[in-house]
């Protein structure tokens, strides 16, 4: 695991960590806004080792969070057709809809499957020319490359019987919207890495600029983190407000601009709704008029679906960073990761999650 | 083999319509006349045949070689095998049967004195697969030092079925003064585990073909018995065992600080896993300590015994990569904690239901 082991190493990390130590001289609340940033600050520990001025807030960018309850909705009508094969990252299949989940569909009787690439639901397409092979595809910017060049290979093959679910968001638009709202705590964003891999990190700048707020594009791995953290609360203590990169070694300014010209020949830019948070302007990506016949919510006639949350969960407040899962009056009590009652307790990404299954328990740990 | 006319009882049939059907696996197979005679004398018996087996009455009788000490105890397991692909790197359906079932009882203790083998069979069923299954159960049989004395066979129409499904019990005697249920472990205990882990998961899940992952991770799945009697032989007071199946380490160990009402803590840099299984669990988003293992143990000796349980193990091939990897604690009671590499605490959870790869 040459690259990653020495993102991991112990000395480095605690190297890191003093020179951290080091440079705090007040409070600072830091919001990491990818999931799996989430997860690996939870996972290793990291969170504990932090000087006791510094808050991490977890971020909206779990592609499983949010996607809307009226999507999931519509994804559970289309599996259930019997002429349908309902492809899907596995991750998606636990959510819960407004009555059940993808498993529930599947044990019913619909054919459910889980891919690792919308490019695998392409083939089970062409393998299945009697069936409508439909592919769930939500996700960020890092899924929004693959799943429309899928659509580029079906029009390529000539398969009539593949079409996408889409619920595509982008991040910067949700950042403005955490900036922009009346009860914002965050003083600096850990962006990204992997999206700014495929975006670049030009379309920060903007953002920094407006809001005097420092971004910081930050990997995965516990120095990565740190790194991140350190080059962030450095900006704070000196008053910048820049985009700073500390992942040079996946993200450039341009990012990936092959990837970039895949996603716009098949997307356009529109508002989208955010599960828990509400409709952000120009946040989400929708198929261009002349892709329309991919689209699996038009071809099955299920946009007008409407649904309603459990009223207990606050995972909206949690996605935009107010509160943490711990302030949940459902936490760990019905709210499981076995029996979610929201999004955020759905995948590893989730912070809920997270937090259940590592053990941030309203007890303290030993 | 359709022309061999050499084996009693396995006569042409009467009927002139059923062909001998010697390639597939048909309904007839199951029907308990001829065909079923001539599948059990022409591809059972040649493989596990023994004389316990062989004798073929409705009940397998288990002779006792001597009578069975005071305080020695009876342990009775069953399992069904049920996998896909039916053969993966490392192993296949039979293996993993007769390993299964060998293991369960090992981890009470137990030396094996007979194991009984159903077949649920789907029509259609390449007949030469279900001879290589059979072939497999005989090596793995040798292997354990334990035979198959009592089989059933069914045949369910195609489509019902999945291939192969196997369902397996076993009966074993434990030797007086042995405990090592799960309910023993106590504060200041050694956890030790045999060898690396989710191995055998990644294993079966690669061989799968939907993975878009090609590996050279190979199952470990092993009987083992002779290591637990190598533990037992070295004088160790085994004081719980559990083999880290489905669920993997995490759901074992959850397991026995649930029972024993106990706490452990794991120390991450010491967990055993291979450099192409932490990959593979990188890109997919796996923990390995939720993947299933099919020949490890984890064992919970007294602390000042654990060299000697170390050396134990390490002494036999199937424990060469055994290692302490964490210690039983006060408290708090039912909680595996595992202080990660770079000095963090996290909690170690059990795995909700199906592993999921994550999305990005």
């Amino acid at each position: 695991m040459k690259h990653v082991t020495e993102f991991r190493d112990p000395r480095l990390v605690h190297t890191a960590l003093s020179e951290l130590h080091r440079v705090v001289t007040r409070p600072h609340v830091i919001m990491e806004v990818c999931g799996g940033q989430t997860h690996a600050i939870v996972r290793s520990g990291l969170d504990q080792l932090l000087p006791a001025g510094i808050e991490l807030v977890h971020g909206p960018g779990c592609p499983v969070c949010v996607t809307p309850l009226a999507t999931l909705d519509q994804a559970l009508a289309i599996a259930r057709r019997p002429e349908v094969i309902f492809t899907s990252y596995g991750d998606m299949l636990r959510v819960p809809g407004s009555d059940g989940d993808l498993f529930g569909v599947r044990a019913a009787g619909g054919d459910v499957r889980v891919v690792y690439s919308p490019l695998d639901a392409v083939e089970i397409a062409r393998k299945n020319p009697d069936r409508e092979v439909v592919f769930f595809a939500i996700g960020f910017e890092t899924t929004a490359p693959a799943n429309a060049m899928s659509v580029l290979m079906a029009r390529r093959r000539g398969l009539r019987n593949y079409s996408l679910l889409v619920s595509q968001m982008c991040v910067p638009g949700a950042m403005r919207a955490i900036l922009a709202s009346p009860g914002n705590r965050v003083q600096a964003f850990l962006a990204a890495g992997h999206v700014c891999a495929v975006m670049g990190w030009r379309e920060y700048v903007p953002i920094a600029a407006e809001y005097r707020v420092p971004i910081v594009v930050t990997g995965f791995e516990p120095l990565d983190l740190v790194h991140g953290i350190l080059m962030a609360v450095r900006q704070l203590e000196t008053g910048r407000a820049e985009v700073e990169n500390a992942y040079p070694r996946a993200v450039s300014e341009r990012g990936n601009e092959g990837a970039q010209g895949v996603v716009r020949e098949v997307f356009q830019t529109g508002d989208h709704a955010w599960r828990g948070i509400g409709v952000i302007p120009d946040s989400g990506l929708y198929l261009r008029e002349e892709w329309r016949a991919y689209d699996a919510a038009t071809r099955f006639d299920v946009g007008h679906l409407q649904t309603a949350e459990p009223a207990i969960c606050i995972a909206g407040e949690i996605l935009q960073g107010r509160r943490r899962p711990t302030d949940c009056p459902a936490f760990g009590d019905p709210c499981t990761p076995d029996r979610p009652l929201g999004a955020t307790m759905v995948s590893p990404e989730g912070a809920c999650h997270a937090y259940h299954r590592y053990g941030r328990v309203r007890e303290a740990i030993p | 083999m359709s022309n061999d006319p050499g084996i009693p009882g396995a006569a042409a049939p009467a009927c002139p319509l059923p062909l001998p059907h010697h390639d597939r696996i048909v309904l007839g197979h199951g029907g308990g006349g001829r065909l079923t005679a001539e599948l059990i004398e022409r591809l059972f018996r040649p493989r596990l045949g023994n004389p316990t087996l062989d004798a073929g009455d409705d009940a397998a009788l288990l002779e006792l070689r001597e009578p069975l000490p005071a305080g020695a105890r009876l342990a009775l397991t069953t399992d069904a095998h049920i996998v896909r692909p039916l053969f993966f790197p490392g192993g296949d359906i039979g293996r993993l049967a007769i390993c299964g079932t060998v293991n369960d009882l090992a981890m009470v203790g137990a030396r094996p004195l007979g194991l009984a083998a159903a077949f649920v069979i789907e029509e259609g069923l390449d007949t030469a697969l279900l001879a290589r299954v059979a072939d497999s159960m005989r090596d793995a049989a040798a292997e354990a030092g334990v035979a198959v004395v009592a089989g059933d066979t069914k045949v369910a129409e195609r489509g019902n079925v999945d291939g192969l499904y196997i369902a397996t019990a076993a009966v074993g005697v434990v030797p007086p003064g042995r405990d090592c249920r799960a309910a023993g472990a106590r504060p200041g205990d050694a956890v030790i585990v045999s060898g690396s882990l989710g191995e055998h998961g990644l294993a079966v899940l690669a061989a799968r073909g939907d993975l878009a992952l090609r590996t050279t991770i190979v199952s470990d799945v092993a009987p083992l018995n002779g290591l637990v009697e190598a533990l037992f032989a070295a004088g160790v007071d085994v004081r719980a065992l559990r083999d880290p199946t489905r669920g993997g380490l995490a759901a074992a160990l959850n397991e026995i600080a649930a029972r024993s009402g106990v706490g452990l803590t794991l120390d991450e840099a010491a967990i055993p896993v291979r450099p192409e299984v932490a990959a593979a669990c990188e890109m997919l988003g796996f923990d390995p300590l939720h993947l299933p293992n099919e020949g490890k143990l984890v064992a919970f000796v007294p602390e000042r015994q654990a060299a000697t349980a170390l050396a134990a193990l390490r002494a036999h091939p199937l424990g060469a990569g055994a290692v302490v990897i964490g210690r039983v604690e006060d408290g708090p009671r039912a909680r595996v904690l595992l202080r990660t590499t770079i000095g963090g605490t996290r909690i170690v959870d059990v795995p909700a239901g199906e592993l999921l790869p994550r999305i990005c």
